[in-house]
């Protein structure tokens, strides 16, 4: 997440990530003079295991700003951004400008480029997302996932999106479109960069040996499934034990918490794509 | 100059050990921007309060815990928290060989370059086995108190070790419906291919630049000086006719670019 982020909405809880079930953005995905209005929501969600700050009653605790100086609580009314142009002072940015910079035609997703998805490297990807057709705009959306698929090619564009500007390849899984946002290429150092040495010549029986290695252990199907975070399984087994053994439980009266409730994005996204029902 | 490791282990491949090096692939070049005290203009700090009372809750005082149902939470101690910490251990496993195009984009997470560390001859003719046979290696280890799985695969001459998500973290659209709405026409369908040929091409990722990031420097250095430079308004747009004229446009436009490119 860029750290241009913090101070556009109000200071950020502990998992805000897993909150709310707004789109991440609204806009315009293009090509040729085709436009097609969209929402962009995540594609990836953090470990489902989140730990919540509690008080020493097991109290939710929340994360605030202050002020240094009156040490008050702020608003994110009473907050700005700084860029610390030599130590102590601030040139201050505010997001108006920041929106004002990017240019007019930035501001959309304007596929100018299309190429096979097997064309781009894995260290260029970074986050993944989805984009939904916002309502009314179903049949270019349609017309534009089913073109992809059958030209085989995934469409590459930049766009600026609060407050950063993104590279994403977009194409269509099940019908329906992922964006996939990637590393600019001076984001991403080269083996001489890092000081790696230059390859020496290698003798073919040496590659010869690993090239048995791996196809020996060639896995002929891959479950993705198999791909697991043993961190947050250990975590939820253990959480189950102590929760089974009514030690280390504790309850609160916590108010019905509408805007903080913790919300499955993956229902977020099922009924946005289910369409939005019209009122008659 | 030269960047410096990370983190020093071995790739472990059968009984066959290459000792190497991870350095960070990735050059963060994000403007960072410090959040203020508007009235200030200092730095701010950030504390955890009891949102009820508004009180401050000192650090030491702070407890973690998982919620399992609305306002009943599950409390875990720090020696709970250490339990999960996985064996310390310098090996990098390689057990099993996938084709290099078999996990989606989605999966990927942070590279890592792997640099030899001693052993280069051993070290290139991985590097040069795992191209050849266009295979990535499912590897499992340990740095810093994290276990983590990753994708081994041939950068180049080199090697790269890019961290994976679990299937978890992933959103599948399997899992979700397909969009609402009726299916394209043949004729729309016929031209939006033509459309999508025309600006067909091969990626090279050198072609995109973050200009905006060079315009919010720029910005921010004028400022630095004194000058208050003037930025245009936002202008919201209307929309436009109907999808077949569209496109037709659109490859018409298209391919008066091109001719006139082609001629120049």
């Amino acid at each position: 997440m860029p750290a241009v982020r913090k101070t556009r909405r109000k200071p950020a809880t502990d998992h805000e990530e897993q909150r709310g079930a707004r789109p991440f953005w609204s806009g315009t995905l293009t090509f040729g003079l085709v436009s097609v209005p969209v929402d962009l929501y995540p594609g990836n969600r953090n470990a489902r295991t989140p730990l919540r700050m509690l008080g020493p009653d097991g109290v939710p605790l929340s994360r605030r700003y202050y002020s240094q100086k009156t040490e008050k609580d702020l608003d994110a009314d009473d907050m700005i951004r700084g860029y610390e142009i030599e130590k102590d002072k601030f040139v201050l940015v505010t997001d108006d400008e920041l929106e004002r910079l990017a240019p007019e035609q930035s501001r959309d997703i304007d596929l100018r480029s299309f190429a096979p998805l097997e064309q781009i490297a894995p260290i260029y990807f970074d986050r993944s997302y989805f984009l939904v057709p916002s309502s009314g705009s179903e049949k270019a959306y349609k017309l534009l996932a089913e073109t992809m698929k059958k030209s085989k090619l995934a469409g590459i564009a930049t766009f600026v999106m609060r407050g950063k500007e993104y590279l994403v390849t977009i194409f269509p899984e099940n019908g329906i479109l992922r964006a996939e946002t990637m590393r600019f290429s001076d984001e991403i150092r080269t083996p001489k960069d890092v000081g790696l040495p230059e390859k020496k010549k290698v003798p073919a029986s040496a590659v010869k040996k690993f090239e048995t290695v791996v196809k020996k252990h060639s896995a002929r199907s891959f479950s993705l499934k198999t791909l697991k975070d043993e961190r947050a399984e250990n975590l939820r087994k253990l959480i189950a034990r102590k929760k089974a053994s009514k030690k280390n439980v504790v309850h609160v009266e916590v108010p019905e918490r509408e805007e903080g409730k913790v919300v499955d994005l993956l229902d977020v996204l099922k009924k946005s794509l289910a369409g939005k029902k019209k009122a008659a | 100059m030269a960047a410096r490791a990370i983190w020093k282990g071995n790739l472990k491949l059968n009984s066959t050990k290459i000792p190497v090096k991870l350095y960070s692939a990735v050059q963060d070049r994000a403007i960072r921007f410090h959040i203020l005290d508007d009235k200030a203009k200092m730095r701010v700090k950030q504390h955890m309060i009891n949102p009820e009372s508004g009180d401050e809750v000192p650090n030491e005082e702070v407890r973690k815990g998982f919620e399992v149902e609305p306002g009943t939470f599950v409390i875990l101690e720090e020696e709970d928290l250490e339990k999960l910490v996985p064996e310390a251990s310098r090996d990098v496993e390689i057990k099993k060989f996938v084709s290099a195009t078999s996990i989606p984009p989605a999966y990927y997470d942070r590279p890592y370059y792997v640099g030899p560390d001693g052993d280069q001859a051993a070290y290139f003719a991985l590097a040069e086995a795992l191209k050849n046979q266009e295979k990535e290696g499912i590897a499992h280890w340990v740095m810093r108190k994290q276990s983590y799985t990753g994708a081994l695969r041939a950068e180049g001459d080199y090697l790269l070790l890019c961290t994976l998500r679990s299937a978890d973290e992933v959103l599948s659209a399997e899992d979700l419906p397909t969009p609402a709405g009726r299916a394209p026409e043949k004729r729309e369908l016929a031209m939006a291919q033509q459309l999508v040929e025309l600006l067909k091409g091969d990626f090279d990722p050198k072609e995109y630049k973050d200009e905006y990031r060079q315009r919010v420097m720029e910005f921010v250095e004028k400022k630095a000086k004194g000058h208050k430079p003037r930025l245009k308004l936002v202008k919201s747009k209307s929309k436009t006719a109907s999808l077949d004229k569209i496109l037709s446009k659109s490859i018409e436009s298209l391919k008066k670019e091109k001719r006139s490119a082609r001629s120049a």
